[in-house]
């Protein structure tokens, strides 16, 4: 199959051909990272532009990682120290970047729809590195290729995602996703952190993490954004806590072989205990980090600016 | 419209007699098996790769090392090329630092494969020598690199396609030309 997608906006429009297109790729991929010389020529001259609106360490390191090793030129912009502080909107922005040729343009932003309006603007190609509580798609792919590694296929798993779906960019992502593979997802969060309706997205929805976990092959715990305990949709931590937390306890209601993912950053001892975490025998978040870069090599490989 | 003529210019036998030859020409050069290791190019020069190494403990005892290499990465026409060549994995699990890598493909033409097949060596040590083990040359090099074993020299026309069909992977041995017309 050929790869024609100008754009990565979200996990919602990719067809299943695509995505095991993406993770083959990927997986050629990790090869690289374990070589002395972590570099191969193909984006030779590309200008890669990570416009980054929101805090972000894994997400900027890997694309940048993942450029650099495709031989491209990567350049980070960060909010904080752009004109976005002078009040620059995200079009004047876009347009300015557009003129300087870059070829890949990945954005992360608070708001949800950004990256779509970005490609409706600009003629490069845009990755959405995270919009809003709308999609994180690479962080989808590497959960999904992680997935794929450790349990040889993602037909007819059973995945349980715990936490705050309500504000999870990467529990929508992952939902639209898995379901497309044919996994069977199962949710759970106190009902303040659960969208109305999101039964509609061909899910199961808890209220207990018991019920949701119960014979799972994957869990997926979402970080608790602890600017929202202000918002009262939970609350204390303690109290989250002692409900939702993934600990040596109730993991045992999962199957004995359970992966155990996060998308970090880790709050060790609210959604996850730190020995479960740590815990080699459960615990692929490392993996996921690894993943991460190959992941993103692949998409940045497949869109390479070829596009004219 | 398409009245290819499919002429078969090798047959199971002499692909067999060709690798053997060649197996034979590659101890002789190169004295043994010491510090020697073979790398097969994606997809053509893999199976092939696995037969030399066959036929070479077979005659000399003891089994040589063997890496895959996918070459799409280093190809010089990626950044014209609209649509994205699948990629396929590279398994090198030795250094090529001091080894006499016999790099094996099954048909020479252009020799940019060639050109990019060695760039990609380079990168994962440096080897003591790069030798070119193919089983057809069919001419038409536009840059210079030549074979230090052929099976077959088969000269051909441009618009001639010249195919390698392998057991392994097509379920038969042949070397066949067809009249692209």
């Amino acid at each position: 199959m050929k790869f024609d997608k100008k754009d990565i906006l979200g996990m919602k429009d990719l067809s299943v051909e695509e995505i095991n297109l993406i993770l083959e790729t990927a997986e050629s991929f990790l090869e690289i990272s374990t070589r002395e010389i972590k570099k191969v020529p193909t984006l030779r001259g590309k200008t890669i532009i990570n416009l980054f609106y929101e805090a972000s360490t894994r997400t900027r390191t890997s694309f940048e990682i993942a450029g650099k090793r495709l031989s491209a030129d990567t350049i980070n912009i960060s909010a904080s120290t752009s004109s976005v502080v002078k009040g620059e909107t995200l079009i004047d922005t876009a347009r300015n970047l557009e003129a300087m040729h870059p070829d890949i343009i990945v954005i992360r932003h608070s708001a949800a729809g950004a990256p779509h309006l970005l490609a409706s603007l600009v003629k490069q190609s845009i990755i959405n590195a995270g919009d809003g509580a709308h999609e994180h798609p690479t962080q989808a792919l590497l959960d999904m290729m992680t997935i794929k590694e450790k349990k040889g296929r993602l037909k007819g798993l059973k995945i349980a995602i715990v936490g705050d779906i309500a504000h999870s960019r990467v529990a929508r992502s992952n939902i639209y996703g898995l379901t497309k593979m044919g996994a069977e997802v199962l949710l759970a969060g106190p009902a303040t952190m659960l969208p109305r309706d999101i039964d509609q997205m061909g899910v199961k929805v808890f209220n207990k993490i018991e019920d949701a976990i119960d014979g799972a092959d994957v869990v997926m715990m979402l970080r608790i954004q602890l600017e929202r305990e202000k918002q009262n949709i939970f609350p204390s931590l303690r109290e989250y806590a002692q409900r939702y937390c993934l600990n040596r306890k109730n993991i045992a209601l999962a199957k004995k072989d359970v992966i155990v993912m996060h998308p970090g950053p880790l709050n060790r001892g609210v959604e996850i205990s730190p020995d479960i975490a740590d815990d080699p025998s459960y615990s692929v978040i490392l993996d996921q980090v690894n993943n991460g870069v190959a992941v993103r090599m692949a998409l940045l490989y497949l869109l390479g600016g070829g596009h004219e | 419209m398409s009245q290819n003529k499919i002429k078969t210019v090798m047959d199971k036998e002499g692909i067999e007699r060709c690798l053997t030859r060649i197996a034979y020409e590659i101890l002789e050069k190169n004295k043994g098996i010491e510090n020697l290791v073979l790398v097969g190019i994606r997809t053509g020069g893999v199976h092939l790769a696995e037969r030399l190494q066959k036929k070479i403990s077979a005659i000399e005892g003891g089994k040589i090392p063997l890496g895959i290499l996918d070459i799409t990465l280093y190809r010089d026409d990626l950044s014209s090329a609209k649509k994205k060549p699948r990629l396929g994995k590279t398994k090198i699990p030795f250094s090529l630092d001091n080894k006499i890598v016999v790099l094996i493909d099954d048909v020479l033409f252009t020799g940019r494969t060639i050109r990019a097949a060695m760039d990609a060596l380079i990168d994962f040590g440096r080897p003591k020598m790069i030798q070119l083990a193919v089983l057809i040359d069919r001419g038409h090099r536009e840059l210079p690199i030549r074979a230090d074993f052929v099976g077959k020299n088969l000269p051909s026309s441009l618009w001639e396609a010249v195919s390698v069909n392998l057991v392994e992977k097509n379920g038969v041995d042949e070397v066949v030309i067809k009249e692209d017309n």
